[in-house]
Parts: C-alpha cells; structure tokens; sequence
C-alpha cells in the first residue's frame, strides 16, 4: 500500500474554497490580489482561472468598503469570503466588522443575519515585523455576534470553511502564516469537521497545555519532551475562540488538576485572561496549581530574528512553566 | 439630466402628503422627547422632507434603501408602518427592531431598509454589498443609499464612489447636504465643497438638486435610476438641503445665526409646494387641512399604539446575538409575492 499523498495546509486552504465555489453558486471571494496574483500567501492561486473574474473578485485597497460589501452582499443573499491579507490591515475595515457585522442582527431585532466568511493571515514569525505580525484573534473574540476560528491542522484547514459558510452568522477564520507551509497527509477518515468543539490533540493526565494556532505544534514538541520526564500533558486545541468550548477545557482541569494556556496574543487583557478566569471561576478548588500562561511578549512584534523569537512564545518557555508547576522546588 | 415628473392631481396630494406626515410625526417625537418618553439622541428631519419624499418615490418594492441616522424621513417615506416606527422610537417590542434599536437604528427587512446607520460613511459599503448581490444575481433590484455631506468626510465615502464606480453596481448615491456635520460648516471641513464634483472624479455621473423642492428632487432621482437601472453604473445625487432644528436634543446651536435658519424657513419644502399647488388650482386650502386632521390622526393611533406596547422581556436580552437562520432569505423570497 502506498502513503497518503502529502499536501499542505496552503493547499488545504485553497481546496476548501474551491469545493465551497463548487458546492454553492452564491459563494464568491473577494479581497486584494486573490485573483490575477494568486494571494498574498498564494492561497487562491489558479482559482481565477477556474472560476472567473466575478467570483475571483480583486478589490482597490479599501478594506472598510470590501469587507462592508461583503456584509451587504450577505444580507442581500450571497455567501461571500472576504480575504483580508493580513490580521492587521483587518483594522481598517473594524468598522464594518464590529460596528456592522456583529451588531445589526441583534440591534434589528434578529431581522437580518450576516452570512459572512471573513479569512485572514495571523501570527508572528516570519520577520514581518510590527504591522504584519500580530494576533489579534483574542481581540476580535472579545465581540459579541462574532464566531472566531483558527484552524491549526490540515484537516480543520481544509474542511473548517464549509460548516463555516453554512453558519448564519459572521465567521472570522485565522490562518496562522507560518502554517501555510506545513507538510502532511489528510487523514483519510476525515470528510468534515465541527466549528463548536474544541479538540483534545494529545492526551495526558499530570497538566493540561490550552492554545490554538501554531502555538498548537510549540506545545505538542513541549509535550513530547516533558513525557520523556515523565509528565504527561493534554493539550487542547481550542480551534473556536468565540463562542469558547468550556465544557472540553474544563473537564480536562479537571482531571488533570493543572493547567497552562499557550497564547500567541499580548498577555494583558488576552484570551488567555478570560480562559485562565474561567477556570478560576468554575474549578479553583480542583486545582492543585496556580494557573499560569505563555503569551507573547507586550512589544510591537520586532524585525530581526532573534528578538522576534524572544518575543513569541516557544517550547522552551513552555516546558520552564510546567516543569515550575509540577516540581516546584526544582 | 433631466426628467419630466407627470404631477397629477393625485400624486401631487400624495408628496404634500408625505412631508407633512414627516414633519408631523416629528413634531409628536419632540413632544414626547420632553415628556421624557423618547430617550437617547433624537435627530430630526426638519426641513429636509423634500429629499426622502422625492428620492423615495422612484423606488421599487424590490431595491435596498441604506438610511442615515437621521431617518425618520427616509423610514416613513419607504412606507415603514408608522406604528412599528413610534413603538421602536419608545423602545417597546412592538416597534420595527423590539426597541433595541431606537431612533438612530431604524431596521426593516420587509421594505428592504437597512438601517438606521449611526456610524456616519458607515451605511456606504453596506450599499455597495446590496447592489453587488443584486448585480451578481442577475436581479434588477438596485440600492439607494443616503448619508450626509459629512458623511463625505469619511474614507468609506471615497473608497465606496471608486469601488461602486469600478464594478458599476447600481447605486443610487444621495448626499443630504444640509452644509453641517452636527456644528461645522461644510466649508471648515473640506477643501472642495462641490460633492457632486468629487462624484465626478471617480467617473461616476453626478447632479446637485435643489433638495428644497420635491419636484426637482423626484425628477433627479428619476433620471438617475433610469440610468442605473439600465445599467449605466451608479450615480450622485447631491441634494442641498438645510435641518431647521438643531442637530440633535442637545445642541444650543451656537454655529449659525438665527438670520441664516430664517433664511432657509422661507424655502421650506412643505410651505413652497403647498403654495404652489394652491397657485395652480392643484390643492385647496381646505383640502390642506384635511390632509393634516388626517395626518394627526394617524399619529395619535400610532403614540397609542407605541404607548400601549409591551417590554421586550429581559430574558431575550441575549437574542439574536447569534442567529439560528437568516431570517431575510424566508422574505426576500416571498416578498414579490407578498407585495
């Protein structure tokens, strides 16, 4: 028998779109060079020649009126993706995204929902520098009226946008820019996914590791080594920041009586504060540790290698909070 | 441009109608603003009903209307029952948003009104979105989007005359122009004051309209909408108009002078016409009178009615923040039907 076809999570990306272009005519994507250039990060390149011009849409550089045209097709009774290159060009159209997306199903009084995907690159680690390389996920799942996904794996990359389209309400998907290339097999047995649950991608009984996006594989590696200690560590992949898989988080505490919360986002004020408060709210008394965190550093994202490295969280800050938090006095 | 408006005796009694029912419905909020019944801010339309009233009429059951937040106007105009209006404005479930949305959030999926914008330049990608959908479904709807002239100001304005100009989606760009964003004169604020002229430089066909005069304002809007309707891409209409009142409850109006309002008083939209027609054997003053008894009456069934309404129960205070459908499909698609 030969191995699975390797592809990646770019690819993954592109085929979720193109089987969505297929699956549905009121579905068309819109954003800056997605078609005659390919996107930024090459996602939908060749879609322009597949589908056409009409729903391969390039846009002028106006996020505020593409997105809020995007929002204005949804109600009127298309399906559209809305690409936006980078989490923080996203803040030029936050107008459109909070003021309007969130807000006019329930300030109508639930006459009008906004059937609306929403892509964007995120994350740091590419030496973009401060105005490329943000996550401002945590953010953007700080607003009501929104649901907010950041698919990690190939297989949620791939399928995560169809129950995406399906749902009535404004999607923000948050493809992490380091992933694009990453390299793997589809598992065969996987032809959908949830958007509401999170997933237990390692199981463990000594501490349970919560994060979502590329942190995903930082804490994964951090897991493997501290087995290799002796300490087995559950790691959570949120994939739905808003609304949050509680129950998934909290029954993993709970059995694990410890926890740590990996977050690519600025500390203060983060979603990893509201995590963190969650289960200080719900399981204070099943824990047997403090609650502790790695996030990144609160600086602009910074150009030169090393100092960009510093500022994001990684392994090796990963294992020195758990290992502080399962032998205390080592 | 230029279109010929067929003003029968009829239609004329219909548009001195409709602007009188405006200023009288707003008359009645103000009342009960004071008597502490109508909260929040309360924008009024006060000198500006020629503009709804005439752009409106050369709309179909079928198009989008964007709206300002300065909309009672535009919602009454579109045929927004006055009822559900006056309840929203008391905020009781009964009204058109189940008063979540007040006077500045005006919302109904029936006449295909699309708020109640209150973030000015906010409402223009929204147009944009309506009149693409409708131009990619092939559907001969079009969008009519209104903001002020500060909404001109904005970077949504700009981006939204080049990217409806761009796909030439069929948008109907009217600029209420009544020459203050809340206290700064047009002239403060922007280096070109000529919108219809800044309309021009994204290659998009533009007209200024006197917007005191409902007539000159239908004809405008008429001609427009025959051009956009064939296809011809999307067109600005700059009404110029003037608010009588002040911007909203709370402003004592220190920026103009009294001369400059009475100035604009004796153009009002509604005296002007009226006298017209009187002049022109079109109406009789007691027919006048008539229309407003009638007109009263209508308002006092709708403050009954939105007096009488019920509370949105606190416990739905979390509904629809996340939708479980999309309620508009349901009725966009029965609404041929329905009509």
């Amino acid at each position: 028998m030969s191995a699975p076809a390797t592809t990646t999570y770019r690819e993954c990306c592109k085929q979720a779109i193109r089987a969505a272009l297929l699956a549905d005519p009121r579905v068309f994507l819109m954003g800056e060079d997605v078609g005659r250039y390919g996107g930024c990060y090459a996602v939908s390149k060749g879609l322009l020649d597949e589908f056409g011009p009409e729903r391969i849409r390039d846009t002028p550089l106006s996020e505020s009126a593409f997105v809020g045209a995007g929002i204005g097709a949804a109600i009127a009774g298309m399906r559209p993706i809305v690409e936006i290159m980078t989490v923080n060009f996203s803040l030029l159209a936050l107008d459109q995204i909070l003021n309007n997306a969130a807000t006019i199903p329930h300030m109508s009084g639930g006459q009008f929902a906004i059937p609306l995907v929403i892509r964007m690159a995120t994350g740091g680690g590419r030496q973009l520098a401060a105005q490329h390389s943000h996550s401002l996920e945590g953010w953007y799942a700080h607003i009501p009226g929104l649901k907010i996904l950041t698919p990690a794996t190939l297989e949620d990359a791939r399928f995560m946008l169809a129950p995406a389209l399906l749902d009535p309400n404004p999607v923000l998907v948050f493809e992490h820019v380091v992933l694009y290339n990453m390299e793997g097999a589809l598992d065969p047995k996987v032809s959908s996914v949830d958007i509401e649950k999170a997933a237990i991608r390692r199981a463990g009984r000594d501490v349970t590791l919560v994060t979502y996006g590329a942190s995903l594989f930082k804490a994964l590696e951090a897991a493997e080594v501290l087995a290799q200690e002796g300490i087995e560590a559950e790691v959570i992949d949120l994939r739905v920041l808003r609304p949050l898989d509680e129950a998934t988080i909290l029954a993993s505490v709970r059995r694990t009586r410890r926890c740590v919360i990996v977050d690519e986002g600025w500390r203060s004020g983060s979603l990893a504060a509201e995590i963190g408060m969650r289960i200080a709210e719900q399981a204070f008394y099943e824990l047997d540790a403090p609650l502790r965190r790695v996030c990144s550093a609160e600086v602009p994202m910074p150009y030169a290698a090393h100092l960009e490295q510093a500022a994001l969280p990684n392994r090796e800050r990963i294992l020195g909070t758990v290992r502080a938090l399962l032998r205390p006095g080592s | 441009m230029s279109a010929k408006v067929r003003l029968d005796r009829e239609r004329a009694h219909d548009l001195l109608r409709q602007m009188i029912r405006i200023r009288r419905f707003e008359a009645k909020c103000v009342e009960l603003y004071q008597a502490q019944k109508i909260r929040g801010y309360l924008h009024l339309y006060d000198g500006e009903e020629a503009v709804s009233v005439g752009v409106v009429a050369v709309l179909r059951p079928e198009d989008w209307l964007v709206a300002t937040y300065r909309e009672h106007g535009q919602a009454l105009a579109r045929g927004i029952p006055m009822r559900a209006l006056m309840a929203e404005m008391l905020g009781k479930l009964e009204g058109t948003c189940r008063g979540r949305g007040g006077s500045m959030h005006i919302f109904d999926a029936r006449n295909r009104f699309l708020g109640g914008n209150a973030i000015v330049g906010g409402g223009l990608p929204l147009a944009v979105g309506t009149a693409l959908a409708d131009k990619m479904a092939g559907r001969p709807a079009i969008t009519c989007c209104f903001f002020g002239e500060g909404a001109v100001d904005e970077g949504e304005f700009h981006e939204c005359m080049n990217l409806a100009a761009l796909w030439r989606l069929p948008v109907l760009f009217v600029c209420e122009n009544n020459l203050y964003s809340m206290g700064t004169p047009l002239a403060i604020a922007e280096a070109e004051t000529d919108i219809a002229k800044k309309a021009r430089c994204y290659r998009m066909v533009s007209e200024a309209v006197d917007g005191m005069d409902v007539v000159a304002v239908e004809a405008a809007a008429a001609c427009a909408v025959e051009r956009i309707r064939a296809g011809e891409g999307p067109v600005l209409l700059e009404c110029r108009t003037y608010r009588f009142r002040a911007h909203s409850m709370f402003d004592a109006q220190l920026y103009r002078t009294k001369e400059e309002v009475e100035a604009w008083r004796a153009r009002d939209p509604i005296e002007r016409f009226a006298r017209w027609m009187t002049e022109v054997g079109l109406v009789h003053p007691d027919e006048r009178t008539a229309i407003e008894a009638d007109v009263d009456r209508e308002i006092a069934d709708a403050t009954a009615f939105a007096e009488a309404g019920t509370l949105e129960p606190v416990e739905e205070l979390e509904r629809f923040v996340l939708m479980d459908e999309v309620p508009q499909e349901r009725l966009l698609a029965s609404a041929g039907a329905a009509r």
